[in-house]
């Protein structure tokens, strides 16, 4: 049986958070009723004329600057020409043969923690199409053209990884690029960032790529690596029982985990590109590629580093803490208010995670402030409050009952430590159980947890567990 | 230069047309005539000339990220062969994409 070597390139396309569209200065808001942020250039009326939104070229050369790419200038707008109703000019304005964006790598980082470099093609900029409504017209279909003219920006990675999990992983080291840099929003569900992936096999050792297949419009890191794991598996059944690939456009269904091949357009590859004559030229000054250079964030990457090393986190909770650069700020300016740098990772990424995933209103960020997390997170590490307590909390603090503080006094949740009202719940215990403190003498010293969590019990929660296990290890010995 | 009534065929089908026998003799003969036209350009001498994306020394002007476009659906759907309900119809198309 000959080995086989997978060869997969992607394509992403993330949507630029500008406020108006990379032609015209209509909203790019999202979720808008149909076509009322549709001006008479996205409708290719007669005579309008395309300008160029300053912002959506700041951005690519942002991400440009930030992969260690060329920024080209000029740069020019070309025509990519075919018909569809969701396309009213008859062609969409993309980049051709001069992008704004050339070369550049990423590293990606693979489940077991090694590293590989993704060279990318280039990255151009272009206009999205119109949505077009298929069911419920009586036959016909319905277009809203709010979506058309939305700033895209398209990167093309080089045909580098070599299995479905660099491929996924390739796609979120992008998703973290972008979301970090501010100039997409990252929201799959809405669209923001998806991605075309092509796949091809070839003999380990053969230079020459095979036939590939492009796998469309997929928008889940979990999709992609599925998608590509069916696609790899069905084309080296076919290759090992002799049937050739077609080269071909296929899609994935999620519900039945396979791709089906999507209906092939003729025709359909043959654009005609040419340089659009309503455009001139982009420039990006040298000045302007000083300034942003200058400005550009701390990426994920970078930042997952720091953090391990200025917190001392472990490469897991630090992965976790920057897969969004909200949660990241949120980690750092709740240490700055003051709390454990340990204890403020475990609880972002265990409480206060569970609480956003819970609530089935989609919140935009915690209700609670990083300065109210960091007093909470004060009063566990100073054993002011339980763990257990601390959870009770949170839950009040997340419905706006106030603040930590306030809220332990209100329930007295203050955790007790060594003195009157913990031996006297010591003793009680002793006394009511002589058996099991006659075994733990015998030498059964497992039985510690046991009288622990009795104490526990009879102070309604609120002992400082580790006080009484110190205090009872103290008073069993000495009977 | 002589077109092919294949090639032909081709362009007008990208062009969404579908031109009877008789109009297609012609197509092949008025576009052959111009790419003739147009060959004419390849004797100019352009030894270390750039390729130039547009004939003017001028670059771009961009304007700034706003919001300035008032919503005026009513206005441009009024003038729309067919629109309802705020959306604009037309005959059902069934690619997936």
């Amino acid at each position: 049986m000959s080995e086989w070597e997978t060869v997969i390139g992607l394509e992403i396309h993330t949507q630029l958070s500008t406020r108006s569209k990379l032609f015209s200065a209509a909203s790019t808001q999202y979720g808008a009723e149909p076509n009322r942020q549709a001006c008479g250039i996205d409708l290719a009326l007669p005579g309008v004329l395309p300008v160029v939104n300053r912002e959506a070229i700041r951005m690519a050369v942002m991400f440009g600057l930030a992969v260690g790419a060329k920024v080209r200038t000029p740069c020019v707008f070309a025509r990519k020409n075919y018909f569809y109703p969701d396309l009213p000019r008859g062609y969409q304005i993309s980049q051709y043969e001069l992008p704004i964006v050339e070369g550049g790598e990423v590293e990606i980082e693979l489940q077991d923690g090694s590293h590989r470099r993704i060279e990318l093609t280039r990255a151009h900029l272009e206009e999205d199409a119109g949505k077009l409504l298929h069911e419920g017209y009586a036959g016909e279909s319905a277009v809203d053209l709010n979506r058309a003219g939305v700033p895209l920006m398209e990167i093309v990675s080089e045909p580098q990884m070599r299995s479905p999990e660099e491929a996924s992983a390739y796609m979120r080291t992008l998703h973290g690029i972008v979301t970090f840099l501010g100039i997409c929003d990252g929201n799959m569900e809405q669209g923001s960032f998806r991605c075309d992936a092509n796949i091809s096999m070839r003999q380990k050792g053969e230079k020459e790529l095979g036939v590939k297949v492009e796998l469309k419009n997929i928008n889940s890191f979990r999709f992609v690596e599925r998608a590509l794991r069916y696609e790899q598996q069905r084309q080296i059944d076919a290759l090992e029982s002799g049937k050739p690939i077609i080269q071909e456009t296929r899609q994935y269904d999620p519900g039945t985990d396979r791709t089906r091949p999507m209906r092939v357009k003729e025709y359909a590859d043959d654009y005609r590109y040419f340089p659009d004559p309503d455009l001139l030229p982009v420039v990006v000054d040298e000045s302007i590629q000083v300034e942003l250079a200058k400005s550009l964030p701390e990426l994920p990457q970078a930042r997952k580093t720091r953090l391990i090393k200025q917190y001392a986190l472990s490469a897991d909770l630090a992965a976790v803490l920057v897969q969004s650069r909200q949660w990241a700020d949120y980690f750092e300016a709740t240490v700055e208010a003051g709390a454990g740098a340990s204890t403020t990772a475990r609880w972002i990424t265990g409480e206060v995670f569970a609480r956003m995933h819970k609530d089935s209103t989609e919140l935009a960020e915690p209700p609670v402030s990083a300065n109210s997390l960091a007093q909470l997170l004060k009063c566990i590490d100073s054993s002011v409050v339980s763990n257990s307590a601390a959870k009770e909390v949170l839950a009040a603090m997340w419905k706006g009952e106030g603040e930590a503080e306030e809220i332990i006094e209100a329930r007295g949740l203050r955790q007790v430590g060594a003195g009157a009202d913990l031996d006297q719940w010591i003793d009680q215990v002793i006394e009511a159980h002589p058996d099991e403190v006659e075994q733990y003498r015998g030498g059964k010293d497992r039985l510690l947890g046991f009288f622990v969590g009795q104490v526990m019990k009879a102070s309604g929660g609120k002992a400082d567990p580790k006080q009484v296990s110190e205090q009872l290890r103290i008073k069993l010995q000495s009977g | 230069m002589d077109l092919t009534a294949e090639t032909v065929r081709g362009i007008a089908k990208l062009a969404r047309l579908r031109p009877n026998p008789e109009e297609e003799q012609r197509l092949i003969q008025d576009l052959s005539a111009i790419l003739e036209f147009f060959a004419q350009l390849s004797e100019a001498e352009v030894d270390g000339i750039e390729p130039m994306a547009h004939p003017l020394e001028v670059d771009q002007r961009m304007r700034e990220d706003e919001v300035t476009e008032p919503d005026r659906r009513e206005d441009y759907q009024e003038i729309a062969p067919d629109a309802r309900e705020g959306l604009y119809r037309v005959p059902a198309v069934l690619d997936s994409d």
